[in-house]
């Protein structure tokens, strides 16, 4: 039978991955915002879990509210990447050092 | 082994797959393409859990919106993905070194967690009350005991969408716009001009209004 148990274990799988993709492609943008996607994901998979597992609806909504600022988060920062690159012709990470004193 | 223990293997193997493969990717297309096929495998757990309006939701906006999003931009953009790349290697003894850590504590917050005695657990499916469905159950709540919040997502939609198109929007040069006040401002007295030059010598419209 599944429990509980493996649902947060898939969720903490899934976190650790996001966490290690931000960690491996430190220069690419566009794949450390896929990251932070996949980090959402598995915050959504334990909001689900536990809903169901409570016989609860609460956490189907706040899994939905984590959709949302996911959705808006995807969209400025594609927003940000695109006028970056329209303004330095590169979306690497380490060249963003216009603001250092 | 039943169908539906299968089934959650089958979707967290494809799900844990693919997002090894998200992040691993040389391409950033490909990229994104596993980003989609996780986030289906993470609807169809939905699905086991008795949600199904956010599988849906999820395929929706996730796969329709976010992921084509992405792939627009990493399409639009003419960017050298190879020198990008460097330092995945190593990057890498760091970056699992912390995931471990991460993962370590995740496992043992999880395995010591126990539930407090008020708490009745281990109902799966979640029950929604009697005749309703998964949908209507969420309506029912949503639109009711969490209306501001819902409000206050739509107002963080609202200003991500205002956000995303004040900071991609530009004026080009030498673009000619309609500028409906000035054309209606325009009298024939400032546009119009009576002349009878002499013979071979031009008109000076140097300060009409053109």
């Amino acid at each position: 039978m599944i429990g509980l148990s493996h649902y947060l274990t898939v969720s903490a799988m899934l976190f650790v991955l996001g966490v290690l993709g931000i960690f491996l492609n430190r220069k690419n943008v566009i794949i450390i915002l896929m990251a932070i996607e996949l980090i959402l994901l598995a915050v959504n998979i334990n909001f689900v879990a536990f809903a169901a597992h409570l016989g609860q609806v609460h956490g189907q909504i706040f899994a939905m509210l984590v959709l949302t600022v996911a959705a808006g988060e995807a969209a400025i920062g594609l927003a940000i990447l695109v006028i970056y690159f329209r303004n330095r012709g590169t979306i690497a990470v380490d060249d963003a050092t216009m603001l250092k004193g | 082994m039943t169908t539906a223990v299968f089934a959650f293997y089958l979707f967290a193997v494809v799900l844990i797959t693919s997002a090894v493969l998200v992040i691993t990717a040389k391409n950033p297309v490909h990229s994104v393409l596993w980003l989609i096929v996780s986030f289906f495998n993470a609807g169809g757990l939905f699905i086991l859990l008795g949600a199904e309006f956010l599988a849906m939701l999820l395929i929706i906006v996730y796969v329709g919106a976010v992921a084509v999003l992405f792939l627009f931009v990493v399409m639009m953009l003419d960017v050298d993905f190879a020198t990008l790349r460097k330092g995945f290697w190593s990057n890498l003894p760091l970056g699992l070194g912390v995931s471990a850590v991460i993962l370590a504590e995740m496992v043992l917050a999880v395995g010591s967690w126990v539930p407090a005695e008020a708490v009745v657990m281990g109902r799966l499916p979640g029950g929604a009350p009697e005749g309703m469905t998964n949908t209507q159950w969420i309506g029912s709540v949503m639109y009711t005991d969490y209306l501001f919040v819902f409000q206050a997502a739509g107002l963080v939609l609202l200003v991500a969408m205002i956000g995303a198109i004040v900071l991609t929007h530009r004026t080009r040069e030498g673009v000619k716009r309609q500028d409906i006040g000035r054309q209606v401002a325009r009298t024939p007295a400032g546009a119009t001009q009576t002349a009878r030059p002499a013979l071979g010598a031009g008109v000076d419209l140097r300060g009409m209004d053109k």
